[in-house]
């Protein structure tokens, strides 16, 4: 048994925007979510800008009810489940009842770690001989399936409901493990997405490694450089995406909007030999993984039109280029048009892939190419590589058929997403 | 303090946690905190920190273990302010 899959529902808390509307204005008005934060500067961090989504407490209401919020310190569960809900409704979806889950939906909603402001209050506690008083939440926000958990309970999910873990390119490949359960006929609807709690205690370790840039905390919108030559580091930031992707017989059955095809994809490890390590890619595998994904998807190097990339604003973008023009045996005028969601929203961790995912899905759907900003200097290494014109630095209105999207992560993980305009019959 | 300040007082403080509201508002000293509020079982140890925070008192766990209605709270609140 062998499902199609598509994507009929959308969800995204992004630092630029926060629901499809608001999110779909920031991207084609090339509009930065990135702030100056007084907490990172008096916490003296190198890096004192960032994206934080902004979530009002009526937004928060239409999703959680005054208990669940009054006991919710993680950040993380808050946008995952927003976003979430987001999508489900999008989808036209209803809540299952009370006497019964839908059994044939599920999720899988994946994290880097859960709850950090709440582990952190929880082990003060502990300290101070006070574990009697951690009340009752302190398991279910800081589990790393925490989100996972409280989607499917708000949602009533009776299929597989779980949390995907691998750094950086988690939303990338929650999307794929649904994919997968879906095409195998485990389920019919499967929400998959990501979210990443936002705060100092989330992005200290960044900070200390040195991968997020110190050079532009007077300049927050100029901050986070994909491709530029300029470019010196992350921005970190926060959010969660969320894509309810769903058999093509069921979508079709239910009448409902179909934004685009999953076509297929591939997930893969470097093995931290070659050139990868714990932090950086073994090209041959990121390469590997890009040639996969086509073969899986069944479609050729030359189809793609677009590519969704990972893009970090480090030193490694120039690699990253150089992997996909190796991968697709394509280079100068003849690359795919490349865009970078990271300069408008900085590195979002382990929300990072989807919520690009869900940038990709709406430009197919519409056609269109959001403006890569912070790249007026482009590198010359990628420059060596691709035209200039291939990075569109102004929006772009363009019929889409075909989009490569790839995520990468600590430990040497990869994943691409093969994703196709769905034309109605 | 009396019975019915007592019970006011508490029903405040298990008005966030209570899924029937209704029965929230025939509060008594027979109620029982599962069976008539439908407070979610896992809450209770909220309720019990926020009587604490309340009275300024310590619940033990032996009696947090039966402060499972309004009667048994009131008994344990009772007993506790007279320590002070």
């Amino acid at each position: 048994m062998s499902n199609r899959v598509v994507i009929t529902g959308l969800g995204v808390v992004a630092p630029n925007g926060v629901g499809i509307p608001a999110f779909r204005d920031a991207i084609k008005n090339g509009v930065s979510g990135i702030r100056h934060d007084e907490q990172l500067e008096a916490l003296k961090f190198s890096c004192q800008i960032m994206g934080i989504p902004e979530v009002s407490d009526a937004l928060k209401l239409t999703c959680f009810d005054e208990l669940e919020l009054k006991q919710l310190s993680s950040t993380g569960i808050v946008y995952g489940v927003i976003a979430g809900m987001q999508a489900w409704a999008d989808a036209g979806l209803s809540v299952a009842p009370e006497e019964a889950p839908d059994w044939d939906s599920g999720t899988v909603f994946g994290t880097g770690s859960s709850g950090v402001d709440k582990f952190r209050e929880a082990i003060y506690k502990v300290d101070e001989l006070q574990v009697r008083r951690l009340g009752s939440t302190a398991v279910t926000q800081t589990m790393a399936s925490g989100i996972s958990a409280f989607l499917g309970g708000k949602l009533g999910l009776g299929n597989q409901v779980t949390t995907n873990s691998s750094a950086c390119t988690t939303g990338a490949e929650s999307v794929l493990m649904a994919y997968e359960r879906i095409k195998n006929g485990h389920a019919k609807r499967m929400l998959a997405g990501s979210t990443s709690d936002s705060g100092p205690y989330i992005w200290g370790g960044f900070d200390a490694m040195k991968v997020s840039t110190f050079k532009h905390n007077d300049n927050p919108a100029a901050g986070s450089r994909p491709m530029s030559a300029s470019a010196s580091g992350i921005v970190p930031g926060s959010g969660a995406g969320a894509l309810l992707l769903e058999s093509l017989e069921s979508a079709l059955q239910r009448k409902a909007t179909i934004y685009a095809e999953v076509l297929g994809g591939n997930i893969n490890s470097g093995g931290q030999r070659n050139g990868g390590s714990m932090t950086a890619p073994n090209s041959a595998a990121v390469q590997r993984c890009i040639k996969d994904a086509l073969e899986q998807a069944g479609v050729s190097a030359s189809g793609i039109d677009h590519i969704n990339g990972h893009l970090t604003a480090t030193g490694k973008d120039a690699e990253e280029i150089r992997n996909w023009s190796a991968a697709l045996n394509r280079s100068g005028a003849d690359f795919p048009y490349i865009n970078a969601l990271k300069s408008l929203v900085g590195h979002c961790l382990s929300a990072s892939g989807s919520i690009e995912l869900v940038a990709a899905v709406l430009q197919l759907q519409e056609g269109f190419l959001f403006p890569n900003i912070n790249c007026e200097d482009l590198h010359p290494e990628i420059l060596a590589v691709i035209d200039s014109e291939r990075i569109p630095q102004q929006l772009l209105y363009k019929d889409i058929n075909l989009v490569a999207k790839a995520s990468f992560g600590f430990g040497d993980v990869n994943a691409c997403i093969i994703l196709k305009k769905y034309r109605h019959q | 303090m009396d019975k019915e300040t007592f019970i006011a007082q508490l029903r405040e403080i298990v008005r966030p946690y209570a899924k029937n509201q209704e029965a929230l508002e025939q509060i008594s000293a027979s109620t029982d905190f599962i069976q008539d509020l439908k407070i979610n079982s896992a809450n209770l140890v909220d309720v019990v920190l926020d009587v604490e925070e309340k009275y300024d008192i310590v619940i033990q766990n032996e009696e947090m273990e039966r402060m499972l209605n309004v009667q048994a709270a009131m008994d344990i609140v009772t007993s506790k302010l007279k320590e002070k």
